[in-house]
């Protein structure tokens, strides 16, 4: 039973007073999700990922295409609507200093879903220490302003909101890009780790390719709005079939020297090839 | 650019009409007794509707409205029901006056500005002390008491300066700048402790820009990233600024008006409303409205051709 | 359970964030001209209320005896006015009069200014165009005068005036709002809130009215002051009802005199002002209270702060002769707000030989950026730089005065910046900013040929277009090249790059590193380059030199550094990236019936 399932979405922004219409941002875009699993969305700046994102999350709204969450279709939910559908979908976003507000104390920030959803005083109080238990941080961080937390503790504390209503899919955008090398890798732990204990599945949208590989069963890659190949992680991260994908993986510089030398010169033959072929083409 | 232009002189128009209808509409619609008020309280009945049909008045407001509104395209206002004079001429006149003193104290208040702004962002200490000083000083005596001191000390006791009276500056240049220099002084008080707070703020957000650091990076001379680059982006806010001020001051003539005893707009205003002068009223309305349309316009399009998000489109 | 991140705490943050939760009107009290503001206030109210106690006179009683009476006479506390009225009598009338106008005036323009700024802020769209445009109207009307025209109409009583006068001190309201709920509602955490699924009108009372709070406050008591004065204005002239008393009519019937009775301008005038000065001191107290404790600075000791854990010291051995730079002991401190140093260097010593690309290494606040930014002395005003050598090519960069420094950048060092849009001028064309750091030396036409060469030397595709264009008009990808054009323009000795990449997309990321590749082996450049990403490390760098908390960690050859760190904090470093082996190979997991498992 697939758990997410994107059908040939369409979006663009509105258009501001009576000039032309604004671009399509996402022209056309099918994934699905499987309960449990987590799928990569790989791209670039301008490719719409994030905006895929936050259509999922109901943040944005489509001009075309379906999203179903369970069989049901949630494509243009109206906000009373959305408190329903809270249960089930989550986010973690990428900035750990403007997704939390300063001027709340972490249990009141952990305790904003549970609000939402009629749980307050002694029974949020409860649920919010075990979140922050879950997610390693001290009880009393419960009592703290953010301002006094490092950037991987309030991803963290970001991750634990995201606990809170123990949902299915957790749509996660770029949240380990803004983190130290050292803390990412203990953050990537804490979300394989959450994963396996609770079977929540990720949408987990990234232009880091080794990040992408560590935590997908699946990746797809988008390229300006469209998904230009999908397939399992191994597959797509190491023998991918998609000449932007290729381009893409040999970009990424690799961190040994002499490993990145030989990319890098596999990169120039393919930009040679690409170039050679062009000219006789046109 | 021209999209640009087009579209802000269609609000400007838009403004003029909404404005003066809305007067129109209020102050021939409320019911003043004008013809009571010019012939007296002894009037006759019969007096007050002769004269009522006379000025017109006891046509439908709307039709009133329309007949005032062709007039104005042809550029005639009416006429005083107090003194017969032609509105427009009336205006015409009383507007030299007004415009000197405000255009003395723009001068004044954007100069100054200037220079407290640029020097305050660059140097700080004891230069924000004075700005904040200027600032509260404007707000702590209002026109009304600063005007009153200033003619007290300087015309009275000193004698340095005619107390009263407009001297046209075809007439003497020197009795000109004399009558206007004390009540422009009153008027650019308030408008530099606003000008130049915004343009010492405008100038410490650029210059903490990264672009700054940038050009420093590169070579370039303290001078030139302060006058040319930061001011050059600061100036934006700071003319939006400038056409608030100016409005403001020209609201603000009505007191120093009445205080130098200027035979100016503000004081042709004053009088009309007194009067119940309602064709002047709203020949003063509408002047009023469309020279901030104008003054406003005129913003704008610097605005515009500083930033070149809109020259170039 | 995975390991627990200590909660890392500066000392000495604790007593700030106490301080700053203590509340910004606590801090006020704190404050002499925000306790000296409210007394003058209160004083105000007090007087203002117990006026039909305070009087002695009915503010219309008039006494042919005690015409321009002096003040002090018996009964008559400041004394008489031209017509024989109690000054005392009619001050306190007054000052009801001035604060029941800041009531009306500025309460009508906080109310409509504040309903329609969080409606338009937080809707948006249409409903935003329409109220912006509104209020855009309303707030470029000559209001003085229209209130003025329209008093016949509208009734002369003073609250009248001053109700319609408030709707004209809306606009100021409504933008300051719109604009600062609109900030709010593009945060993220309120994006956060509504996948929670919380409802509109909690989202408000939660996340925006903190927001607003303080500065809808102030902005209120300045219109207080605005409504006041205009109020006292339109008496002066004669508007609103002769019969009552108020500032205004004071002065206004004060002036007629005021070349026989000066003092009886005096008292009505400073009242107002003294009224004024409270609302006004208010204001800026209130302002500065909301700034935060930093305002309130305590007495200035000098205590330095140590560091955190004593390291290893790398002294490179300078042995090697030539050296580009050679930097040793560098420290970089800033005062903090409770007058203690926070060290972001210290002890930091490096070389960099001509030629040699040297990576410098670290996490966030391991002081990178800092020493960048050290060598090229742009740092910020408030940074205290010391080190026991700085040198470049032998010459000591340490002492020089400002103007020879000025000499020095964009001529024999260079930098290359983190975020290409941020760091071009909007106002300026591409061409001209580039220019401008080139003039010293030669001509405009050659200054002008120099730079439409490099364009195309890196990779511009139409360099005559791009030097006209603004920097709106390009993207980010060419902004960088840009601005590395103009860094090499000068063929700088040392070029230092602060993360020059981790803006740009990988493919564009790539091209870049290309292009500083070629540029540092046609011009010989030795290259700092500023980094956290270990893949750009390994393509360019020759050296790395790791950093932590200010502190020099290693530093080596990069396959050294790599392969067979010394240090236990670099080989955390190297075995934190993700490596490229590992691909995720488990299941999906599927819990029960219902995902949450054990939570």
């Amino acid at each position: 039973m697939t758990l997410l399932e994107v059908n040939d979405l369409r979006l663009s922004y509105p258009a501001r007073g009576f000039r032309k219409k604004s671009p399509e941002v996402l022209k056309g875009v099918s994934i699905d999700i499987a309960p449990g699993e987590t799928l990569g969305l790989v791209g670039e700046s301008g490719s719409g990922k994030t905006t895929l994102g936050r259509a999922v999350l109901g943040l944005a709204a489509p001009t075309g295409g379906s999203i179903r969450f369970a069989g049901q279709d949630i494509t243009n939910t109206p906000t009373k609507e959305r408190r329903g559908l809270a249960r089930d979908i989550q986010v973690v976003f990428q900035d750990p200093y403007t997704s939390l507000n300063p001027a709340l104390q972490i249990a009141d920030i952990l305790a904003e879903p549970l609000i939402a959803q009629g749980v307050e005083g002694k029974e949020a109080r409860k649920r919010v220490l075990a979140l922050l238990d879950r997610v390693g941080l001290p009880a009393n961080s419960a009592d703290r302003y953010p301002r006094e937390f490092s950037g991987g503790q309030r991803q963290r504390v970001a991750i634990a909101r995201a606990l809170a209503l123990k949902p299915k899919l957790i749509v996660c955008d770029e949240p380990v890009s803004a983190l130290d090398l050292t803390t990412q890798a203990k953050v990537m732990d804490l979300f394989l780790e959450l994963q396996r204990e609770t079977g929540v599945a990720y949408l987990f949208i990234t232009h880091d390719l080794a990040v992408v590989r560590h935590i997908s069963h699946r990746v797809a890659v988008m390229y300006r709005g469209e998904i230009v190949e999908t397939g399992t992680a191994a597959q797509v991260t190491n023998h991918p079939r998609d000449p932007y994908t290729q381009a893409l993986l040999l970009a990424a510089p690799t961190a040994d020297p002499d490993r990145q030398k030989e990319r890098r010169e596999a990169r120039w033959k393919m930009m040679r090839e690409a170039a050679a072929s062009s000219a006789t083409a046109g | 650019m021209l999209a640009f232009i087009l579209k802000r002189l269609g609000e400007g128009i838009v403004l003029i009409f909404v404005v003066t209808a809305v007067t129109f509409f209020l102050t021939f619609g409320a019911g003043i007794p004008v013809a009571l008020n010019i012939l007296g309280p002894t009037a006759s009945a019969d007096q007050v509707a002769s004269l009522n049909a006379d000025l017109g008045l006891d046509r439908p407001i709307v039709e009133q409205y329309f007949s005032w509104l062709g007039g104005v395209m042809h550029g005639d206002l009416g006429h005083s029901y107090f003194t017969s004079e032609a509105i427009t001429s009336s205006l015409v006149h009383r507007l030299p006056v007004t415009m000197s003193v405000v255009a003395v104290a723009c001068v004044i208040t954007v100069i100054l500005s200037v220079v407290l702004g640029v020097a305050s962002a660059a140097r700080g200490g004891w230069l924000d002390k004075v700005l904040q000083g200027i600032a509260t000083f404007s707000y702590v005596f209002p026109a009304i008491v600063l005007g009153v001191v200033l003619v007290y000390v300087f015309a009275v006791t000193l004698h340095l300066v005619p107390a009263i009276g407009y001297v046209p500056i075809g007439e003497s240049f020197g009795g000109w700048f004399g009558s206007v220099i004390l009540p422009a002084v009153v008027l650019s008080i308030g408008g530099i402790a606003s000008l130049a707070a915004q343009i010492r703020g405008a100038l410490i957000d650029e210059l903490n820009k990264d672009y700054i650091r940038s050009l420093r990076s590169r070579g370039v001379s303290e001078r030139s990233i302060l006058l040319k680059h930061s001011l050059r982006n600061a100036a934006s806010p700071a003319l939006t600024t400038f056409s608030l001020m100016f409005i403001a001051m020209f609201g603000s003539s009505l007191f120093v008006e009445k205080i130098f005893a200027l035979p100016g707009f503000g004081s042709y205003g004053y009088t009309s409303t007194i009067q119940g002068d309602l064709p002047a009223m709203l020949g003063v309305s509408l002047f009023s409205v469309g020279l901030v349309v104008v003054v406003n316009l005129i913003v704008d399009l610097a605005n515009g051709w500083l930033n070149p998000k809109v020259r170039v489109s | 359970m995975t390991t627990n991140e200590p909660t890392v705490l500066l000392p000495g943050i604790d007593e700030a964030e106490a301080k700053k939760r203590a509340g910004a009107f606590a801090r006020l009290l704190r404050m002499p001209l925000g306790l000296l503001s409210i007394i003058i206030l209160v004083a105000f109210v007090i007087l203002g209320l117990l006026e039909p106690v305070l009087s002695n006179h009915d503010p219309l009683f008039a006494s042919l005896q005690h015409i321009n009476a002096p003040a002090g006479t018996s009964g008559w506390l400041l004394g008489g006015d031209q017509y024989g009225r109690d000054i005392w009598a009619r001050v306190l009338t007054s000052i009801n009069v001035s604060l029941i106008s800041a009531l009306i005036g500025a309460g009508v323009g906080l109310v409509f200014g504040s309903i329609f700024g969080l409606i338009a802020g937080y809707a948006g769209g249409r409903a935003d165009a329409v109220l912006s445009w509104i209020f855009n109207l309303l707030m470029t009307f000559p209001s003085l005068i229209l209130v003025m025209v329209l008093a016949p109409v509208i009734g002369t009583t003073y609250q009248g005036m001053m109700a319609i006068f408030g709707l004209f001190l809306a606009p100021g309201i409504f933008r300051l709002v719109r604009n600062l709920v609109q900030g709010v509602r593009n945060e993220l955490y309120v994006d956060a809130a509504r996948v929670a699924g919380l409802s509109t009108w909690r989202i408000l009372s939660r996340h925006v009215l903190y927001v607003v709070r303080g500065p809808v406050v102030i902005s209120t008591v300045f219109l207080a002051s605005s409504a006041i004065g205009v109020q006292a204005g339109l008496a002066f002239l004669g508007f609103g009802s002769t019969q009552t008393p108020s500032f205004g009519s004071m002065t206004g019937d004060a002036f007629a005199n005021i070349y026989t009775e000066p003092m009886q301008f005096v008292w009505p005038s400073l009242f107002l002002a003294l009224l004024n000065i409270g609302l006004i001191f208010f204001g800026n107290a209130y302002r500065d209270a909301l700034a935060g404790p930093q305002a309130v600075v305590a007495k200035k000791r000098r205590r330095h702060e140590t560091s955190q854990e004593t390291v290893t010291r790398y002294e490179p051995d300078g042995s090697v002769g030539g050296g580009l730079l050679k930097l040793r002991n560098l420290r970089v401190s800033y005062p903090q707000p409770d007058g203690s140093e926070k060290n972001v260097v210290e002890g930091l010593s490096l070389d960099i030989h001509p030629g040699e690309i040297v990576g410098l290494v670290g996490e966030s606040g391991s002081g990178k950026t800092q020493t960048a930014f050290s060598i090229l002395g742009l740092l910020p005003k408030e940074a205290r730089v010391g080190a026991d050598e700085m040198r470049l090519a032998g010459d000591s960069l340490i002492g020089v005065s400002q103007t020879q420094m000025r000499k020095l950048r964009g001529g024999v060092i260079s930098y290359i910046p983190q975020e290409p849009m941020s760091n071009l001028d909007p106002s300026f064309t591409v061409g001209s900013q580039l220019m401008e750091g080139l003039t010293k030396g030669m001509s405009k036409a050659e200054a002008k040929r120099t730079i439409l060469e490099l364009l195309e030397r890196v990779g511009i595709p139409d360099p005559a277009r791009t030097f006209d264009s603004y920097p709106h008009q390009i993207s980010g990808g060419m902004a960088q090249r840009v601005l590395i054009a103009g860094a090499v323009a000068s063929r700088p000795k040392l070029l230092i790059a602060d993360e020059p990449t981790t803006a740009l997309d990988v493919t564009v990321q790539a091209e870049i590193l290309d292009l500083l590749r070629e540029l540092q082996g046609e011009l010989g450049m030795g290259v700092l380059l500023v980094t956290h990403n270990f893949g750009v490390v390994a393509d360019l760098c020759d050296r790395v030199v790791v950093m932590r908390n200010g502190h020099l960690v290693e530093e080596g050859g990069v396959r050294e550094i790599f392969h067979h760190p010394s240090q236990e904090y670099t080989q955390e470093l190297i075995n934190s990236i993700l490596d490229e082996e590992t691909v995720r190979m488990d299941p999906p997991v599927v819990v029960g019936s219902q995902a949450g498992g054990a939570l």
